[in-house]
């Protein structure tokens, strides 16, 4: 079962997390080649912060802030949860 | 005080990065009309981590809450906590969803050692019209907020740029927000293509006492800050009536030929405090 939160429009992204063996973070982003770090920083800290391990995001950025990264991904796993 | 409020959709990165440069006066972040129901949990989050991470926020910021009726309530007030937020603009305000709000406000404002929460009715249904006057009184009420588009659609009238059909709404908001000193804010104007449209709109609700307006798009802030604020003809006006009053030392006087009293002088005077809050002088 995968689990979505954001979307392709200009400024935002689309996270996409599903269950997994290990945790595997694939990033996709129009501004990769400058902020790849600083959006897995991103991803990183927010599953830490949300305690939540063994799972599988995908980012496909279209040059979100972080803020918005990061509220995109927690509202993924919350559905994820919720779904649970 | 204010001009001019933008809404902006609550689940729309590119608006939100971009709320603390507009030239509004305010920022209403909308959770209710403009997010999908599927995507309600995105935008609150969305707009909450914008809240917490961000340095430079608007300076009057406003949140468009779902219905007190509604599932989102609950969570939408949540936001409160953030501590950002100056008014929560309440949709489909009527006497009992003033109450409703008011008791869920109250018990969280309790719980978390908040400051009272103020209000902005929005008015924007046939009863919400004929309750004006009691919404009005609510000691957390700080605006009215006309909504045209819901009430249109409710009495099933077509909205026109001449505005006749709106008359009477605009007219007891104004009276209602006047009797009890709080702000009357016009309905947006939704063509936002038409400039011209836009301007007599503006025009129009000032004529009949509205003090600011909303926009729907921030190519709109231009005109309606304009329109809703002093001219420079008003504040030399103004300024020359307060200076002949505090010179002559007189309750009645005459100041460019005409009589000048105590409602003039008080005139006066709130056009020169509006000035200095928007910057004019």
């Amino acid at each position: 079962m995968i689990y979505q939160a954001g979307s392709k429009e200009s400024n935002d992204c689309l996270i996409t997390i599903k269950k997994s063996n290990e945790t595997k973070i694939h990033i996709d982003s129009i501004v990769g080649h400058l902020f790849y770090d600083q959006i897995l920083q991103a991803v990183k800290e927010t599953l830490d912060d949300q305690l939540v391990d063994h799972v599988e995001v995908t980012v496909e950025d279209k040059g979100a802030l972080d803020y918005t990264i990061r509220a995109r991904l927690i509202v993924a796993i919350r559905r994820m949860k919720n779904d649970v | 005080m204010f001009r001019s409020l933008l809404f902006i959709p609550g689940n729309n990165p590119s608006m939100l990065q971009n709320a603390d440069i507009f030239m509004s006066d305010g920022i209403i972040f909308d959770l209710e009309d403009a997010v999908n129901i599927n995507e309600k949990d995105n935008a609150r989050n969305l707009v909450e981590t914008y809240f917490f991470t961000t340095k430079d926020l608007p300076k009057n910021i406003i949140l468009r809450i779902n219905p007190v009726n509604s599932l989102f309530i609950e969570d939408d007030l949540k936001l409160l906590l953030s501590r950002k937020i100056d008014y929560i603009l309440l949709p489909k305000a009527n006497m009992l969803s003033m109450y409703v709000i008011d008791k869920m406000l109250s018990s969280l404002e309790e719980k978390n050692n908040l400051k009272v929460t103020k209000l902005i009715c929005l008015i924007e249904e046939a009863k919400g019209i004929a309750e004006v006057d009691e919404i009005a009184k609510h000691p957390r009420v700080e605006a009215l907020l006309l909504g045209a588009e819901d009430l249109t659609n409710e009495l099933e009238i077509e909205r026109t740029t001449v505005g006749n059909e709106l008359l009477y709404a605009r007219s007891k908001v104004v009276y209602a927000a006047a009797a009890n000193q709080i702000l009357a804010i016009d309905t947006p104007f939704t063509d936002i293509t038409d400039q011209e449209g836009l301007e007599y709109d503006c025009s129009n609700a000032k004529s009949l006492g509205m003090k600011a307006k909303t926009a729907i798009h921030p190519s709109q802030l231009e005109t309606i800050n304009q329109i809703f604020s002093p001219t420079k003809k008003m504040i030399h006006w103004a300024q020359g009536v307060i200076q002949t009053y505090e010179k002559v030392g007189k309750g009645v006087f005459q100041y460019q030929g005409k009589m000048v009293d105590k409602p003039v002088i008080e005139k006066a005077k709130k056009l020169i405090e509006k000035a200095k809050i928007f910057d004019l002088l």
